[in-house]
């Protein structure tokens, strides 16, 4: 069987996803038997040089880089897996949705108790910075997204089910305990 | 201050079941409930001050914040909506100075949106410090807005005439009319009032009144349906030091406004249903929840009850009958739909946010301060009046099989003749149609918002609990109506209005479906986004009440039966487009950093 090809990124998520990934521990030598990575941490191929059957989304979109990085991986990509609660609904860092954000940069820059040289009161506006959204986004919001595995983060185990079934074309046994949290 | 709030605390005799009597008390002297007032509450009522709050800032008509010397409440209803809301608005918004939802500067006016008034048969409507002003104009608006600048009372710049009937009487002073277009079982005057107290009762035993209510089989006009005889054996069985009826007068459904008119024309035989059903189930405490929105029924309706307590129709050893005491009282409500919830009802009576509980138990086990609670709907207590008086077998023969009885109709939207109809079950919807007379009729709502709408294809079926059950709210739209801008959005913007928040599915499944529809309504939906509010809303059937649970029947209903509308506006070349425009969502934070918006549009 030809190895997939698979691409990671982590959008605005803190890699706790990515790390998830490597608990799958000596499983990884199966998992390189099956796929081959393209861009991702990982392997720190930055960009993608062949079509990819899996992308692996961690985190949403705070940003307009986080949005261009995921549009390229929905046009790059066949399919598309949202992976944990941050690419899913938004997670820790949509807690700012809800505050306007010129008072969430303003606390960051200004007010904030850590604050301590930013004498000049400047909020960050450089042209080479990317441009924070009006609030953070889940994936689906942005693209089409074909599949979802929840957690902070979700299981290791749940990952590689997935992936294996997704690979091998089998079914996908989600007992109960794997996707209820609370 | 502080003495007079100890003064009010002390007429409830330090009752903290009895906050909703004492806020609106505070209310009416101060304007609003401030911090001070809060803790002070908190202290005398043995409260903590997070509870205050909570009840507080749970009601549409409790204020944290002074508001004006006058206050408008804009109804936001469909109806209002298809009768000219919007100019209305704008004439009262630039008369003013002010968007809604604002206060002047000199906190001589505010101008606030309001969920339906009960008034969809006279509407746009307005409830200006308490009064109720229906037929509002543009010209009306800017009346009114001169006049209050002028200095005139609000009682003053109510128009000459007053309604009809009850409404011109002076303890009601209100422009509201009645509308019964036509009259039945219950609303025909062919009742000597009183009689079920005075010369029955004292003739019959508690369980015999059960036995003829569960014989005639009526069910529960409020909506839900659950068998009245039942429910009153159930009550009267149930273990407790005391056992409460509540008479469930919270009319919230929007369309509905029947109970009003009940409770203007007949409180005598609502309030002789009480003594009934308190009689039957061996109650001692009558408890009529009066939303916000008809107080100004509350003067008159106390009047009421004065007169059946000087003629020992209320009080001790009622007609004579020893041992049998019973009072009714009534509690004013304070602007929430949900309070409709029986549960959620109780709630607000013991002081409380009005959320829906948990069931089991339910109320007739644990109600109101978690003793046996009979509530029941304005309309099955009138009804049971004349059903004790006539017999089982009298009202049997109304109806159809699967639901006996007459139903009272609150028709409203494009007719000729909105208003109150006494009809039969089992009638067809094209003949309610020709009664109220509509035509061109393209949709109507049957049962209000958590009902369904339906067209032309389903005209033919008939009104009964199986097929097209309904609380009695019926609104029709015609051909010229954009249903989904008009009908099913507003209808979704109210759930998420009315939410308790109680239940995470209600708080947020409607706001995403409401969403979902935007996005069809503004040409960026595709096929799936249909798809999905029909699958994401089964999601919002874990909600604890009936609320949560056909939160999204607007939506679903409308897609049932108007797919067309839907699928006319959804993309046909793409199969996914989610709606998200980059260059739009980054003007707030450039605006904020003061930088000009860049995109790599080769990504």
């Amino acid at each position: 069987m030809e190895k997939k090809i698979i691409a990671t990124t982590s959008l605005a998520g803190c890699f706790g996803c990515h790390m998830s990934v490597l608990d799958i521990d000596e499983r990884i030598l199966d998992l390189i038997e099956l796929v081959e990575f393209n861009k991702s941490p990982v392997d720190d191929i930055k960009t993608f040089t062949k079509p990819v059957d899996i992308g692996i989304i961690e985190g949403g979109c705070c940003n307009s880089e986080n949005v261009e990085v995921l549009r390229s991986f929905r046009k790059n990509c066949k399919i598309l897996i949202s992976l944990g609660e941050c690419a899913i609904m938004g997670g820790l860092p949509a807690l700012r949705n809800g505050i306007p954000i010129e008072e969430c940069l303003n606390e960051a820059y200004i007010n904030g108790p850590t604050v301590g040289l930013n004498t000049q009161h400047i909020l960050p506006n450089d042209d080479e910075l990317p441009m924070l959204l009006d609030k953070v986004y889940p994936c689906h919001e942005i693209v089409k997204i074909d599949y979802y595995l929840p957690g902070c983060p979700p299981r290791a185990d749940l990952i590689w089910d997935a992936l294996v079934a997704l690979i091998t074309g089998s079914k996908l046994d989600l007992p109960y305990e794997v996707i209820k949290f609370d | 201050m502080k003495d007079r709030i100890i003064e009010i605390i002390n007429k409830y005799n330090g009752d903290s079941a009895r906050l909703m009597d004492i806020l609106h008390d505070i209310q009416a002297i101060s304007g609003y409930v401030d911090k001070a007032t809060i803790a002070i509450l908190a202290d005398k009522l043995n409260l903590s001050a997070a509870q205050i709050k909570e009840t507080v800032s749970f009601y549409h008509f409790y204020s944290d914040k002074p508001l004006a010397k006058v206050n408008i409440y804009l109804n936001d209803s469909v109806t209002a909506n298809m009768n000219g809301r919007k100019e209305v608005l704008n004439a009262f918004e630039e008369a003013c100075g002010i968007k809604i939802g604002g206060v002047t500067t000199d906190g001589n006016i505010g101008l606030f949106s309001t969920s339906c008034i009960g008034m969809n048969d006279q509407e746009p409507a307005a409830i200006i410090n308490d009064k109720v002003f229906t037929c509002l104009t543009p010209y009306r608006a800017k009346q009114i807005i001169n006049g209050l600048k002028q200095g005139q009372q609000v009682e003053e710049l109510m128009v000459e005439a007053c309604g009809d009937g009850n409404n011109a009487l002076p303890v009601i002073n209100a422009m509201v009319y009645n509308n019964i277009r036509r009259k039945g079982a219950l609303l025909n005057h062919d009742y000597p009032l009183f009689t079920v107290i005075k010369d029955i009762l004292p003739n019959t035993s508690a369980e015999e009144i059960i036995d003829i209510v569960s014989e005639s089989n009526i069910r529960g006009r409020g909506g839900a349906g659950f068998p009245s005889g039942l429910k009153w054996k159930f009550g009267s069985r149930a273990k407790g030091e005391h056992r409460y009826i509540i008479c469930n007068a919270d009319e919230g459904e929007p369309g509905t406004f029947k109970d009003r008119v009940l409770l203007t024309e007949y409180p005598e035989m609502v309030f002789e249903g009480m003594v009934t059903a308190g009689y039957a189930v061996g109650a001692d405490v009558g408890l009529l929840y009066l939303r916000y929105e008809y107080k100004y029924l509350l003067a008159y309706l106390n009047g009421v009850l004065e007169n059946m307590r000087k003629i020992n129709y209320l009080g001790q050893s009622i007609a004579g009958i020893v041992d049998f005491d019973f009072d009714i009282r009534i509690q004013l409500g304070a602007g929430a739909y949900i309070c409709g919830e029986e549960s959620a009802l109780i709630e607000s009576l013991e002081g409380k946010r009005g959320e829906p509980r948990d069931k089991p138990p339910f109320p007739v086990e644990k109600g109101y301060l978690n003793l046996p609670t009979v509530v029941n709907n304005v309309e099955t207590l009138a009804t049971v009046v004349k059903i004790i008086k006539n017999g089982a077998a009298w009202y049997n023969q109304l109806g159809n099989k699967d639901s006996v009885g007459t139903k009272l109709l609150s028709i409203s939207g494009d007719c000729r003749f909105p208003g109150i109809f006494e009809v039969e079950w089992g009638l067809k919807i094209s003949d309610i149609l020709d009664m109220c007379g509509a035509d061109e009729v393209q949709a109507i709502q049957v049962g209000g918002p958590s009902g369904a709408l339906i067209g032309e294809k389903d005209f033919k079926r008939e009104l009964s609990y199986s097929d097209l059950p309904t609380g009695g709210s019926m609104i029709v739209f015609n051909k010229n109506r954009d249903l989904l801008t008009e009908v099913v959005l507003n209808f979704m913007n109210f759930f998420i209005e009315e939410s308790c928040g109680t239940c995470s599915t209600c708080r947020n499944m409607p706001y995403v479906l409401r969403g979902k529809l935007l996005k069809v309504i503004n040409g960026r939906g595709v096929k799936t986004d249909i798809e999905d509010m029909v699958n994401w809303a089964n999601l919002l059937k874990v909600s604890r009440c009936g609320l949560g649970q056909t939160a999204a029947n607007p939506i679903v209903s409308s897609i049932r039966n108007f797919r067309h509308l839907y699928d006319a506006l959804v993309q046909k070349e793409i199969e996914y487009d989610s709606g998200f425009s980059l260059e739009a969502s980054v003007l707030e934070s450039c605006k904020a950093v003061r930088r000009q918006p860049l995109f790599h549009h080769n990504a």
